[in-house]
């Protein structure tokens, strides 16, 4: 229980005019776990990620990424944190390599550091036979998996990956939940992982938490969450029956 | 300083294999090309004139061939270079969902605006260096004049206020691309931007002077009223960039002629006066003389950048 955390928040508020997008959410997550963000359409979950990156200025409550303030701080979070953001957009006239050395160029690692990496990165995430294609010509899978590749180039020590698999084809979604499973275990990176894909985060996460409206309504490892909704019964559960629970009955 | 590096190289590479620039430079090549070979002509035939100045050389970049001559021309088309290179350079990255991955790296978000600005105004730089370049060869071959070692460093001084100018609508024209998501938006508002300046202004000018001091052609006007209205035309027609820089390079390129000039006036009484007036303004003191025009374009250009900033570091970053 002694693990240090690496997101930590505290009434965390966003308020656009009117309308509040994120309502006192105060959650932490530590070293090397990978954490679950569900939660409907338009609940929050991209807008708590932009303001732990200090994308957003949040309107009220504080955060802390690795120690830091992401509004005071936002250069050295951002070189801890890799964000894919939900929908990764690509120069279409430059080729997968090319788009990478781009990104490690923004990250200060040049020459043949930068050639090594982008290499062994392209080999970890399928795309060696696609290296010289144009990303314009890419699919949508391969474009999520350069967008991997590209977040990993900076060696975080979290991710922050905002539907990830959104789109991928099922074969492509399980590798792709395998990938990142594999880079938490070896590379002891955290993950912050928001998905509509229940059965994918239930394979992988360690803890979920579920947001509807702004408000964390449940948090915690998904046999707790089982055992508070459903009750002890030694039974097979799914996440997406605990899931359905936090909502009223259609 | 990484990150401004980054985007400083990616950025250049981009304007430099773009069909934009190809196009542009196309354009803006043949173009300077006639008006270099027209005002070469023309001087071929007026050799007394030649005869009467001090610096041939630069009278290559002044002398009106057909229509309009070289310091005009960049006046007129220099907006459009510059609108050209910067009117999508936000908004286009926004529209693609790469602006929210560039700012997600480890840079300074201004890093991302100084990058771009100054990767325009080193495409400028190499545009116009090579276009004077082009003229002086063409003044060697087809006039056989040679510049001078003060003409050569009047050019000069010509190049870096073109520069400046045109750095003024680049930074313009980067402001527009934050402020409008929309890309078609931001190109028709510099579009409109550029008419406006360009042609309401001095025809503003006008009224404004005509109205604050009336003019009547058919009784006597004192004096005082005619230097009045002069004087009201000549500081309102200021705000305009294109005026500022027309009367900047005019004293440089122009040294027998230190009254200053509209783009639009221009013809037989310029020929008049530059046979008049014999001495031409030392460097030094064109340089005094265009000390003021200069220092508003880069006040304007400064102002520009600070409204860029201020908007780009406080939006939010979505896409
Ligand atoms: N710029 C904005 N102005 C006003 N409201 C906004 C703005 N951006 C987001 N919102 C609102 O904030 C709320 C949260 O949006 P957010 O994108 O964080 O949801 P989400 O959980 O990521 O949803 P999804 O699962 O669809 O991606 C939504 O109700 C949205 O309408
Ligand atoms: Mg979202």
């Amino acid at each position: 229980m002694d693990t240090p955390t690496v997101i930590e928040t505290k009434d965390l508020s966003k308020e656009y005019d009117h309308q509040v997008a994120v309502d006192h959410l105060t959650f932490s997550i530590r070293e090397g776990e990978i954490f679950g963000f569900l939660g409907p359409n338009g609940a929050g979950k991209t807008t708590t990620l932009l303001m732990l990156l200090g994308l957003t200025r949040p309107s009220k409550g504080s955060a802390l990424v690795c120690g830091l303030d992401p509004m005071r701080k936002a250069k050295e979070v951002k070189r801890r944190v890799g964000y894919l953001p939900e929908n990764v957009g690509f120069y279409g006239d430059l080729d997968a390599v090319e788009s990478l050395e781009y990104v490690a160029s923004l990250n200060g690692i040049r020459g043949t550091e930068a050639r090594g990496k982008i290499e062994e990165l392209l080999e970890l995430v399928g795309l060696s036979e696609d290296a010289r294609k144009k990303v314009g010509a890419f699919s949508r899978g391969m474009k999520q998996r350069l967008g991997i590749a590209e977040v990993l180039l900076k060696d975080p020590e979290v991710l922050f990956l905002d539907e990830p698999t959104l789109g991928l084809d099922p074969e492509g979604a399980v590798r792709l939940i395998d990938l990142i499973s594999q880079l938490n275990q070896e590379r002891n990176i955290s993950v912050l992982l928001s998905s509509h894909h229940l059965h994918q985060v239930q394979k992988i996460s360690h803890r979920v938490g579920i947001m509807i409206t702004g408000k964390m309504v449940a948090m915690g490892s998904i046999e707790s969450l089982a055992k508070e909704k459903l009750g002890l019964g030694g039974r097979e559960y799914s996440l997406e029956e605990i899931y359905m629970k936090y909502f009223p009955e259609v | 300083m990484q990150g401004l590096y980054a985007v400083f190289r990616k950025e250049i590479c981009d304007h430099f294999t773009s069909y934009r620039f190809v196009i542009l430079f196309a354009l803006i090549a043949m173009i300077s090309l006639i008006t270099s070979y027209m005002a070469g002509i023309h001087l071929r035939e007026d050799l007394e004139a030649l005869a009467k100045t001090r610096y041939p050389f630069l009278m290559l970049f002044s002398t009106p061939g057909a229509m309009f001559s070289m310091v005009q021309f960049v006046a007129f088309f220099g907006p459009l270079i510059g609108l050209v290179l910067g009117f999508d350079s936000i908004n286009r990255e926004r529209a693609h969902g790469t602006l929210i991955k560039l700012v997600s790296q480890p840079i300074y978000r201004d890093a991302v605006i100084n990058g771009k600005f100054l990767a325009g105004v080193m495409t400028v730089s190499v545009m116009l260096l090579s276009i004077i370049l082009v003229i002086t060869g063409f003044g060697l071959a087809i006039v056989g004049l040679v510049p001078g070692v003060e003409e050569i460093w009047r050019l000069f001084v010509f190049l870096i206020i073109s520069i400046f100018y045109v750095s003024f609508w680049i930074a313009l024209s980067i402001l527009f691309s934050i402020l409008f998501k929309s890309i078609v938006t931001s190109a028709l508002a510099s579009g409109a931007l550029w008419i406006f300046l360009w042609l309401i202004i001095p025809v503003g000018a006008n009224v404004l002077a005509n109205a604050v001091a009336p003019i009547n052609a058919h009784e006597e006007t004192q004096a005082e009223t005619i230097i009045k209205n002069a004087r009201i035309k000549e500081i309102t027609s200021l705000a305009s960039p294109m005026v500022l820089y027309s009367e900047a390079t005019a004293a440089i390129i122009d040294p027998m002629l230190n009254t200053t000039r509209s783009i639009t006036l221009m013809g037989p009484m310029e020929k008049l006066l530059s046979s008049r007036f014999q001495n031409p303004l030392p460097l030094g003191q064109s340089l005094l003389v265009v000390f003021p025009h200069l220092t508003v374009l880069i006040a304007i250009t400064l102002i520009c950048f600070a409204v860029s900033y201020l908007v780009f570091m406080l939006q939010e970053i979505r896409t």
